[in-house]
């Protein structure tokens, strides 16, 4: 199987699709000729592959590149866009939240808005709080909107060809650190279905549910945790709207335990939505007080130490794993 | 440029609809608990929605705002479904879910309104790319107040518009107040067509309250967007009679202001020309207005005696 980046994963999503239907197009800054030219970013090529009428690169205008997709999408054609750096959504959001999401309620589900947002997310990049900060409970909280956050390079390319062929504005979340990760990718064409969440690893102590990077963490985790003896059952919610409330709720009744992991802060923070689901439909099965394994309340700092401060590691999860097997 | 007498009448009978469609909006607004949520009308402004879809074509789109009713009525909407959305019937063209401000008629392309001011302009320019990303001969007009240009989201989508040479109309009706402020606070160059000139498309100011020079000039605009000419933006100057919204007591407006713009109302204007030129005699005038009264008469019976959505329905047409 071919061993791929996720931003190389991404991109062939993206070239299938637009070879499987014309009506696909992308926009965003720099996403035909970039400013970097590394074949491990996601639009690498595209440009010379399909030309400037599909693949445009826009001004500097995050308002009008997510109205390009709301216009575009609501007369039937199927825009991907990129929003270069996940806080710039701040700059488009009127569109999506306002508008992407809410406009086919509006209309008595008569207009459609089959658009798709990709944005770069993270830190780990030394950039700071401006360039690095996990949105994505922001989305969640916008009803309308699909949100998806793969963890791996074969499930990015799957669920962003459902999203692009999904009816429902879709906002793909991904992980910049993740472009550079390989992992194993079918060569032949599949599709993850958008709101299916996966076990990526079975245990029997503890659930840690989690998404995005912070899969790679558990992992990490889960591997020292076993020479211990504990066994953490990991699943990854890939998307978070719609959630995968089964697939959740069968492994928190499972394990009678739960540690929710995100890198993003904490207050607010879709870990919530998780804590409450386990608390509303599976207090029954829990065995001990779930716990929260997430970013600190601040913004995302630059310096090495502090940015690795910032993200949660293994440490931190094994600490709260132990903690509720107390 | 020569306006056939076809053209005039359904000008004059979309002015009338429009101003009777909204005079009755205003008496239903007296009326406690008959129309939910906020009132927000167009009346004196008829003239730009009228001029301006005369000049489009069945397949071309609108993007409206909070001030819509006079833009749908004139593409085309059905009255009774309208009225029935008003009200927040089952029946409405939305089921219930949009209310007044924001009626989404796609069946006659106009498939959203959008009443976050300056929203619309981006939209308008996505859905003139997909005209052009299909070489439709077809166009998307965007209807703005003067407030919205003094958002961010006009001058990107502008922008934009103008660097892909996309086919939209940016119309904006200046009515001369921007929720309780009038243009001189909110606006330092005297038209907002100057601002054209940052964008390299021509900014023209027209009387929007003179429904031929209107359609006359989005006819010439609407000409340059399908020949590949790109965007244009057109400055209707208008005048708000009604305030933002039917509570709002206008006391920021000065009323012998009003009577001015009032003396100026597009409809004598139109009519008067019409029956001058003898293209409508007076008997048929009067036919025409107690057809137009009747439309509207139907329209209200019909909501009046439209269900109420169940509220479960509330849950509906989230996702396709």
């Amino acid at each position: 199987m071919q061993q791929l980046g996720m931003g190389q994963a991404i991109n062939q999503a993206l070239r299938e699709e637009m070879f499987r239907d014309p009506d696909v197009f992308l926009a965003g800054e720099g996403i035909g000729t970039g400013i970097h030219h590394s074949p491990m970013l996601p639009t690498a090529g595209l440009l010379k592959e399909f030309g400037p009428g599909r693949v445009k690169d826009t001004p500097v205008s995050e308002a009008a590149i997510a109205g390009l997709a709301v216009g575009a999408s609501v007369a039937g054609l199927r825009p991907v866009v990129e929003i270069m750096f996940n806080p710039f959504f701040t700059l488009a959001s009127d569109m999506i939240v306002n508008h992407a999401a809410k406009l086919r309620y509006l209309s008595g589900g008569k207009s459609s808005f089959p658009l798709v947002v990709r944005m770069k997310s993270g830190a780990g990049i030394g950039a700071g709080c401006q360039h690095s900060h996990n949105l994505e409970a922001w989305v969640a909280h916008s009803p309308g909107l699909k949100v998806v956050m793969p963890a791996t390079a074969a499930d990015a390319k799957g669920l962003l060809k459902s999203a692009i062929r999904d009816p429902n504005p879709v906002i793909f979340i991904e992980d910049i650190m993740l472009y550079f990760v390989p992992g194993a990718v079918p060569e032949e064409e599949y599709l993850i279905p958008i709101g299916k969440a996966d076990v990526k690893r079975q245990g029997k102590d503890v659930t840690v549910a989690t998404w995005s990077k912070m899969l790679g963490v558990a992992m990490k985790a889960a591997d020292q945790l076993a020479r211990e003896g504990i066994e953490i059952e990991i699943v990854d919610l890939r998307t978070l709207v719609p959630l995968d409330k089964d697939t959740v709720l069968g492994s928190i009744r499972k394990t009678g335990r739960l540690v929710v992991l995100h890198e993003a802060t904490r207050t607010g923070g879709f870990a919530g939505e998780v804590a409450a689901l386990a608390m509303e439909e599976a207090f029954e099965s829990l065995k001990a007080p779930l716990r929260r394994v997430t970013g600190p309340d601040i913004p995302v700092p630059a310096s090495p130490p502090l940015e690795r401060f910032y993200i949660p590691d293994e440490e931190k999860l094994i600490a709260a794993v132990k903690d509720i097997l107390k | 440029m020569q306006i056939s007498k076809q053209k005039k009448l359904e000008m004059l009978r979309s002015l009338l609809l429009s101003r009777k469609f909204e005079e009755a909006l205003t008496e239903l607004c007296k009326i406690e608990n008959k129309i939910p949520g906020m009132m927000i009308l167009c009346t004196g402004q008829e003239a730009v929605g009228t001029g301006v879809c005369a000049a489009l074509e069945m397949e071309d789109v609108i993007i409206t705002n909070h001030r819509s009713h006079s833009h749908l009525l004139a593409k085309g909407a059905d009255p009774k479904l309208l009225m029935a959305e008003i009200y927040g019937k089952k029946t409405g063209c939305n089921k219930g879910k949009s209310g007044t401000l924001h009626l989404a008629v796609p069946e006659i392309n106009a498939p959203c309104t959008t009443t976050v001011v300056g929203g619309g302009p981006p939209i308008a320019v996505g859905r003139a790319f997909a005209q052009q990303y299909r070489k439709e001969k077809n166009v998307t007009v965007c209807f703005i107040g003067d407030g919205a240009t003094n958002e961010g989201s006009f001058h990107e989508a502008v922008n934009l518009a103008s660097l892909w040479s996309l086919p939209v109309l940016f119309v904006c009706e200046n009515n001369l107040y921007a929720g309780a402020q009038r243009y001189e606070e909110h606006t330092k160059v005297r038209n907002i067509a100057e601002r054209a000139a940052g964008y390299a498309i021509p900014g023209v100011v027209v009387d929007g309250n003179d429904a031929l020079a209107v359609y006359t000039s989005a006819v010439e605009a609407r000409a340059r967007a399908v020949a590949g000419e790109g965007p244009t933006l057109i400055e209707y100057k208008t005048y708000r009679w009604r305030g933002h919204g039917e509570s709002d007591l206008q006391l920021y407006q000065p009323k012998d202001e009003i009577e001015v713009w009032q003396e100026m109302c597009p409809i004598p204007k139109l009519r008067d020309e019409l029956l001058a030129e003898g293209l409508i005699s007076p008997d048929e005038l009067g036919e025409m207005e107690s057809r137009m009264d009747a439309i509207v008469k139907d329209a209200i019976l019909f909501a009046e005696e439209s269900p109420y959505p169940e509220p479960h329905e509330a849950l509906q047409d989230v996702f396709a």
